[in-house]
């Protein structure tokens, strides 16, 4: 089993993010859910959602403890909340920033997601939309096929410029 | 087709397919996407139905026995304290003899203000003569609550049916579903007792102590009639759509030294830890406990029993762990855990097993007085 923590704030698509993985991992014949952890949210603050995949029916709906990789889509998160928690030794940290962050122990990638979204001008109640391209930029890592992404975004969002920055963060994630 | 959906959703699309005549209900959180999506299924004409918004609970199923008494198919959805608003009326629905489908959202009891899991809102309806099935999967969901409407209409049944959806855990994952062509699944809704202008008749009349009894009596009896007709009724399911269901869903069960036994979410985590346990040696086994009314048969013969209840009744104990008791006269470990949403793992159901001793309670999370 292959298990997600993605950080956001509530109103960033952080749920829609978890939601359009969890789809693609089931296209690409996988079992996948996806959960957003549920307490007092509100726009702004800090939100964490969990996507598990695996080859088999997933049975868990605790949330989770040791995640495999941590997703951070907004990086002034960090400043409140440790987003390493509980990652294992050698997990990977995907950061939507234009410059490339170190984590000690850990591997760590980054893809400026929001400026991938400003250029395309996916802007929604003047929020950048993160999630479409984070789901590229996960293609690119290899958590899901780059198809079953774009199949996912597809049957979510009409509008083709999600696939079109999907495919930028695929292409601009640092390897 | 296979798609993603949340619980909420699962149950808005098979109500959707089962095509209610009338649907009356309030929101309330974790349960307002099932009337959200019912709406907008109604609005967009995928669902030819009536919806009736109403101020509250009460009125949502005062509404649906005033539909469900012209013999047409009716459902509702409600969380919580809109179940104990409700409480007066679901009564009366089981009375009269409707086969109203309700989908009930399991969410703790205020105070304190708690939006998250937990059973006791239905487990207070208990003895209102509404059938309970409580599911663990989003596609569980989805089938619960098809085959809930050819059971609670079912002429030997015609009692409603509660399906129940752990808040937040289950209601809002998003996990596969697989959407079906129910064809005639579900047949016409047939109401013996309907209102017919033809031949009018009252309702609700005054019942002398000469006869209540048998009413009384005549709905235990569908209750225990109804047994067949939910293994009928599975079955059926399982040979048309390949899913197959139970009174209870037995995992590694038959060699077990010890079983879990727990409904909903935890039932399935419980899984997970019976997985953890064999590794280390221990035969454990989980029955998740689906049907709570009728409460089924359960063989734990020269088992132990862990019960985990994410429940309570003050001054008793833990309400399946109770009932348990009741019917096998064996003593079992009582674990109440899971209140209010407390967070509970399968490694620390696995620890549950490991320190079981039968025959106490324990809270789970409790080291003090609050």
């Amino acid at each position: 089993m292959f298990e997600i923590r993605i950080h956001s704030r509530g109103g960033q698509g952080g749920v829609t993010a978890a939601r359009l993985l969890a789809l693609a991992a089931i296209h690409d014949g996988k079992y996948a859910t996806a959960a957003p952890f549920y307490g007092a949210e509100r726009r702004g603050a800090p939100i964490v959602s969990f996507v598990r995949i695996d080859d088999k029916p997933i049975r868990i709906y605790s949330q989770i403890r040791k995640p495999d990789m941590v997703i951070v889509l907004d990086a002034s998160v960090m400043d409140v909340v440790d987003v390493l928690d509980g990652l294992k030794s050698g997990g990977n940290v995907l950061v939507n920033s234009a410059h490339a962050r170190e984590f000690k122990g850990f591997r760590s990638s980054h893809v400026d997601l929001t400026g991938i979204a400003l250029k395309e001008n996916l802007v929604v109640a003047g929020s950048p939309i993160l999630n479409t391209p984070v789901i590229g930029a996960l293609a690119k890592a290899g958590i899901v096929s780059a198809d079953s992404a774009k199949k996912a975004i597809r049957e979510m969002f009409s509008d083709e410029r999600n696939v079109t920055a999907a495919e930028s963060a695929y292409q601009e994630l640092s390897a | 087709m296979k798609k993603i959906a949340t619980g909420n959703k699962a149950v808005a699309e098979a109500v959707k397919q089962a095509v209610p005549g009338v649907v009356a209900a309030y929101p309330i959180t974790p349960q307002t996407e099932v009337v959200e999506q019912v709406a907008e299924f109604v609005s967009s004409g995928e669902l030819k139905s009536r919806y009736i918004a109403v101020e509250s609970e009460h009125s949502a199923m005062a509404a649906c026995i005033g539909a469900s008494i012209t013999g047409t198919r009716t459902f509702t959805a409600t969380s919580s304290h809109g179940l104990l608003y409700m409480h007066e009326m679901t009564n009366w629905a089981a009375g009269a003899r409707l086969p109203i489908v309700m989908a009930n959202i399991n969410r703790s009891l205020g105070p304190g203000w708690n939006i998250w899991a937990e059973h006791t809102d239905a487990l207070q309806e208990r003895d209102t003569g509404w059938l309970q099935v409580y599911v663990s999967t989003v596609q569980e969901a989805y089938d619960a609550t098809l085959m809930a409407f050819r059971i609670a209409e079912h002429n030997d049944v015609l009692l409603p049916v509660m399906v129940n959806l752990d808040g937040f855990l289950l209601s809002h994952i998003m996990q596969p579903l697989d959407t079906i062509d129910i064809s005639d699944f579900i047949p016409p809704c047939h109401l013996p007792h309907a209102i017919d202008v033809k031949n009018p008749a009252g309702y609700g009349g005054l019942t002398g102590p000469d006869q209540q009894f048998r009413f009384r009596w005549d709905i235990e009896r569908s209750m225990r009639d109804s047994v067949k007709v939910i293994a009928e009724t599975e079955r059926e399911f399982a040979r048309r759509f390949g899913r197959k269901y139970g009174f209870t869903e037995d995992y590694l069960c038959s060699d077990a030294d010890v079983i879990i036994i727990a409904m909903g979410t935890l039932g399935k985590e419980a899984e997970v830890a019976v997985d953890l346990l064999r590794r280390e040696g221990i035969k454990a086994g989980s029955m998740r406990l689906r049907w709570l009314r009728p409460f089924p048969n359960l063989n734990l013969k020269g088992k132990q029993v862990v019960v985990i209840d994410r429940d309570y009744s003050f001054g008793r104990g833990g309400i399946l762990a109770t009932e348990i008791m009741a019917q096998t006269k064996e003593d079992v470990f009582s674990v109440i855990a899971g209140l209010g949403g407390q967070e509970v793992t399968y490694e620390d159901i696995a620890e549950f097993v490991r320190k079981r001793r039968i025959g106490t309670e324990f809270w789970f999370g409790v080291t003090n007085h609050v």
